[in-house]
């Protein structure tokens, strides 16, 4: 018997240096963390313009979720400092417009931090399924 | 009702552009009604004389029309900024947008801007003539005689909650400095802020999904001025064309706002060449209440070459999970 159960679409920004190497560590520690997390690697959190995570959603993401480097350990620097301006002003705009505050998240997750990443996959994943199908922002034309 | 008369700022411009000063003026010129001015350039004083305009529909911001106008002129270019412009005259010079000695400009005082929608909206149809007086906004009508509205009642929104009257950019004022004054702008935001998510959703929805994407709002934006924008784009699939689904007039909305924020000096512009009458400056307000809170008070424009809260940063900035908990929720 075939059951239909609910599978979220995770995208995750992953910053080079830190989260994408701490997913690497989550895997090869063995640890677990659902499928439906897709891992988009970039070269620094402050890459992920705003477009990036509303381009998500359209092409049928039901949670974003940016990773990057602890705060003072950016490899450029910086970088991280203006993701987290930025998010926290995109973040509060969607909330503003209506759209589920859940289905967004900022992490820092470092290079040593497997279970971390693990984690936080896990109660992200969870959450979005709770909330169910991304329908406030979401393109008809892109479901398949 | 202005303060400061046309004749006075005719003057003004009459006498620098026969001198020599300036090689033109940037001015409102006649349409075929009194409500209906266009922003011109004037470079003779027998043009002037017969078409320059001032009145309660100057609402223009002239600001971003320097950026062109002093691209390809000889000699300096006289304009006549309102305390709301000058607020973008000052953020367009700290983005080096353009030449500063090119253009003489002249702080004039402003009473507030009528918004012809709303005066459409109190009288209908049939409007011949409208003048202001003392009394109010006196309308002659084709259908119902003459009728007299309170000048406060028909303001345009950002004027009925303007933020400042003082000058914070000239070469010369004409009339009266007037105060920053401690508006009531963000009350609005406040109040959808209330609302539970579904509300605000329905909402938004409710005004996002008139949007026709003339582009409008960004073509008037005194903080949008890329030579090449992304709504431009021809690879994005969202250029120029009417928003198909709830979901691209969303995000042209939102990437629009975000764009500007740290840098929108909240001067309205883009909810009064709405078309469609969308509230365009909830969002831009949005932002602004939301870098107060979080980083801190700022005015973009106040002072020249101030650093954009977006492209700036500190070790303590808000963690962007915290958002929401600084909310008192």
């Amino acid at each position: 018997m075939q059951v239909n159960e609910y599978k979220p679409l995770i995208v995750a920004f992953c910053c080079n240096w830190c989260s994408y190497a701490g997913a690497d560590l989550a895997g090869n520690n063995r640890l677990n963390y659902p499928a439906d997390v897709k891992i988009i690697r970039v070269p620094c959190s402050c890459r992920v313009n705003p477009m990036f995570i509303l381009r998500a959603f359209q092409r049928g993401a039901d949670g974003v979720i940016i990773c990057g480097c602890h705060p003072g350990d950016c490899h450029y620097t910086s970088g991280n400092y203006y993701t987290r301006r930025r998010m926290a002003l995109l973040f509060s705009m969607l909330d503003y417009l209506g759209i589920e505050r859940e289905r967004t998240r900022l992490e820092w997750v470092s290079a040593a931090e497997g279970a971390k990443f693990a984690a936080t996959m896990n109660d992200f994943v969870q959450t979005v399924a709770a909330l169910g199908e991304n329908k406030r922002l979401e393109d008809l034309r892109c479901k398949k | 009702m202005q303060k400061i008369t046309r004749d006075v700022i005719l003057e003004k411009a009459i006498s620098m552009l026969q001198s020599g000063e300036v090689s033109a003026v940037l001015g409102h010129r006649t349409g075929e009604f009194s409500y209906d001015v266009t922003p011109s350039v004037f470079t003779d004083a027998q043009d002037l004389k017969a078409n320059f305009v001032w009145n309660d529909f100057c609402g223009a911001n002239f600001s971003k029309y320097l950026i062109s106008k002093t691209k390809k002129l000889e000699g300096k270019i006289l304009v006549f900024l309102k305390p709301c412009d000058t607020y973008s005259f000052n953020q367009l010079l700290t983005e080096h947008r353009f030449e500063r000695e090119k253009v003489y400009a002249v702080g004039i005082p402003c009473e507030g801007m009528v918004d012809i929608a709303k005066v459409k909206a109190e009288i209908g149809d049939g409007i011949l003539s409208i003048e202001s007086t003392d009394a109010g906004v006196v309308v002659e009508t084709l259908y119902d005689g003459t009728k007299t509205i309170a000048f406060e009642d028909v303001l345009l929104e950002r004027c009925a909650n303007c933020k400042s009257k003082k000058h914070v950019a000239y070469d010369e004022l004409l009339g009266d400095e007037g105060e920053v004054i401690d508006s009531n702008r963000f009350d609005e935001v406040e109040r959808l802020e209330a609302m539970t998510p579904d509300e605000r959703f329905a909402f938004w929805q409710g005004e996002l999904s008139r949007c026709i994407r003339c582009n409008a709002c960004r073509d008037v934006c005194p903080a949008c001025t890329c030579e090449k924008c992304v709504f431009d784009n021809p690879n994005s699939g969202v250029e120029n064309k009417a928003p198909t689904t709830s979901f691209e007039e969303k995000m042209f909305h939102i990437i629009r706002a975000f764009h500007v924020a740290g840098r929108c000096t909240d001067c309205g512009e883009c909810s009064r060449v709405c078309p469609q009458n969308i509230p365009l400056h909830l969002l831009n307000r949005k932002f602004i209440k939301d870098i107060n809170t979080f980083y801190g008070e700022y005015q973009a424009g106040e002072v020249e070459g101030s650093r954009a809260p977006l492209v700036d940063y500190t070790l303590e900035d808000l963690e962007a999970e915290d958002v929401f908990k600084k909310e008192g929720e």
